[in-house]
């Protein structure tokens, strides 16, 4: 393959890509276990959220502890729509999927006043302003009547039989995060995305060469709400109910800023290799141990030994290291050409 | 509405004491401890287990739940928190307390269980009046308690020579460095001091209020907005903007609706933000990011 002549495919990068879209696509013929292909549909979902959190975040160096905000706001989006839509809990069918697509809308809809109060902030405020927006936002569901309350909302029964039912939820997470990871991806290129990437290293100094600043962080900002307020939609379907607390997870805001801290804070494939091994090995410990405050003692571990030991996440660790040893063996080469 | 004002004032202050432990270590140290939450019920639970398997008081367990939460405290910065560095400290110190807050949390869980509990003795259940209206003894043990501690915190910082090199920190970390205060020595006593007033904040907390481990996600969004709209690295915002919550609370329950009382609260926040995004007693933020 390094004799292709076209230069996109004699990268083996590539080829990395190519065999993980086609393991991912192939998920169901080799995994055949509903319970394990749930565990799939998961990690789609955050693989998603982290890799378009990571679009925001991690671009301009805003953490954003709130996401659960978009998360939970497209997963009620989609329960109250459908709600009205078969009011006397007749079956639904695949149809629902296309709500998803408004539980992004909304998601977005009620990120643009939120980032308008809350990015007028400097960076460290910002965060603790977005746990506090998020907060609100729980108890607002937990107090209004239209969100069902703490009883939360039922959403309409989908009659597939069980070995079926997930597949679908399978397809329509996949596309979801190939549409994050390409918007994600085209950012990263885009002069949108460099000036992004200005406001992380340089706020003041970015304003000053011309960045409209505050245009482009809303804008960030609401992009990323778009895709984790679907994921939210989905996640809320195939539970089939949701509650306050279940949507409106705190764990949920710091799993996602995990996920991208772990693999590679601000760049394209650290959130989803953090995403794949995070979600899949916890909702495997899950369904194998079924003890929750283990797995919050073993989850807080190891996010403390990553942020001390390699505070930059996997993936540029990796890459420093495969530099020091490329570096190291040009410069044997050069001593032993030297010394003949 | 009397009841309204005296409960925000003798409660606030309670919470103005677990504020300001907050931001002091952020004026500090420019650590934001999400763990600070955690931390309180930590101290409620020491407080629990010394009174049920030791039969000590709950105020005169302070004497050792205090202390141990101050070695906590310092243990927890020398091993994680003065590790962090460089220009992405203060995000990183949120994760980082965060984490510790879920290790915590979990191990609670495991020791405590997930049923709550609250603390109890004779003057949590009985009462006193006051303008014609009863309040249990404890809300005033532990107004008392939290003024004496704010007291004597404020003391130390405006009249002793270690609160004048914390003040010079919380200014100018730089320049306190330059004129020979030994800033790491000063950062890490005042992680411990400002988890150190957990422990009488939880104790307090837990006579007041039923708890487990997860009430602290509610704890730590009340104090973040209490130390955002008051200022974040401001002593004075933490005291006013702590009183200011409750009362504001119990206000609008009393006036409108228990409903919207937990949000009023917020959405004064957002009002004051939109006015002025460094709070109310907030300095100008420095220009760098």
């Amino acid at each position: 393959m390094a004799t292709t002549p076209r230069p996109l495919f004699a990268r083996p990068v590539t080829w990395v890509w190519v065999v993980a879209a086609l393991l991912t696509l192939t998920f169901p013929l080799y995994e055949t276990n509903p319970a394990y292909q749930q565990i799939g549909v998961y990690t789609l979902i955050f693989t998603a959220c982290a890799t378009s959190w990571n679009m925001f975040s991690g671009y301009s160096g805003y953490v954003n502890l709130g996401a659960g905000v978009s998360y939970g706001t497209g997963a009620y989006t989609l329960a109250i729509i459908a709600k009205h839509l078969y009011p006397n809990n007749e079956q639904a069918g695949g149809e629902l999927f296309w709500l998803i697509l408004l539980s992004g809308l909304a998601a977005m809809i009620v990120a643009i006043p939120i980032g308008m109060i809350a990015l007028r902030v400097r960076r460290h405020t910002f965060v603790v302003i977005t746990i506090a927006i998020f907060f609100t936002f729980q108890l607002a569901a937990i107090n209004f009547s239209f969100t069902g309350g703490t009883g939360g909302l039922f959403l309409p029964y989908i009659p597939w039989s069980a070995s079926y039912f997930d597949i679908p939820f399978l397809y329509v997470a996949m596309a979801i995060v190939f549409f994050a990871i390409t918007l994600s991806a085209l950012v990263r290129r885009s002069r949108f995305g460099l000036q992004l990437l200005a406001i992380r290293d340089d706020e003041d100094r970015a304003l000053g060469l011309g960045v409209q600043v505050a245009k482009v962080k809303l804008t960030g900002y609401v992009m990323s709400a778009f895709t984790i307020g679907m994921c939210g939609g989905l996640f809320a379907m195939l539970q089939g109910q949701i509650y306050p607390q279940f949507v409106f997870d705190p764990l949920f805001d710091i799993s996602i800023a995990l996920m991208c801290f772990f693999g590679g804070f601000g760049t394209l494939v650290g959130p989803i290799i953090g995403a794949v091994v995070l979600e899949s090995g916890q909702q495997y410990l899950t369904v194998q141990y079924s003890n929750g405050s283990l797995y919050l003692i073993l989850f807080g571990a190891l996010f403390l030994f990553v942020i001390l030991f390699m505070p930059q996440g996997i993936v540029v660790f990796v890459r420093q290291k495969a530099k020091q040893r490329n570096d190291r063996r040009i410069a044997a080469a050069a001593a032993v050409g030297g010394a003949q | 509405m009397v009841h309204a004002l005296i409960d925000g004032v003798l409660t606030g202050s309670v919470y103005a004491l677990m504020a300001t432990g907050l931001t002091l270590i952020f004026g500090v140290m420019d650590i934001i401890n999400v763990a600070q939450g955690i931390f309180v019920i930590l101290g409620a639970y020491l407080s629990y287990t010394l009174q049920v398997h030791f039969g000590i008081d709950l105020f005169a367990g302070l004497l050792i739940t205090i202390p141990i939460m101050f070695v906590v405290g310092i243990v927890i910065e020398r091993i994680f928190l003065s590790r962090l560095k460089g220009p992405e400290k203060t995000a990183m110190s949120i994760l980082v307390t965060y984490a510790i807050s879920l290790v915590i949390e979990g191990l609670l869980n495991e020791i405590f269980t997930v049923n709550n509990v609250q603390l109890n003795a004779s003057y949590v259940n009985k009462s006193f009046p006051l303008f014609g209206i009863y309040f249990p003894y404890i809300y005033l043990f532990g107004f008392v308690l939290a003024v004496v501690l704010l007291g004597s915190l404020y003391y130390m910082l405006y009249r002793t020579r270690f609160g004048a090199s914390i003040r010079a920190s919380l200014a100018d970390q730089a320049a306190a460095a330059l004129v020979g205060i030994d800033v790491k020595k000063v950062s890490t006593i005042c992680f411990g001091i400002g988890i150190a007033v957990t422990a009488a904040g939880g104790m307090i907390f837990g006579a007041t209020n039923a708890f487990n481990a997860s009430t602290s996600y509610d704890l730590i969004s009340r104090l973040l907005t209490i130390i955002v709209l008051g200022g974040m690295g401001s002593l004075a915002g933490a005291l006013v903007a702590g009183i200011l919550m409750v009362t504001l609370e119990d206000l609008v329950g009393v006036l409108w609706s228990p409903i919207w009382s937990t949000m009023s609260f917020f959405i004064v926040l957002v009002i004051v933000l939109s006015f002025r995004p460094q709070g109310l007693f907030g300095k100008q933020s420095a220009r760098v990011a």
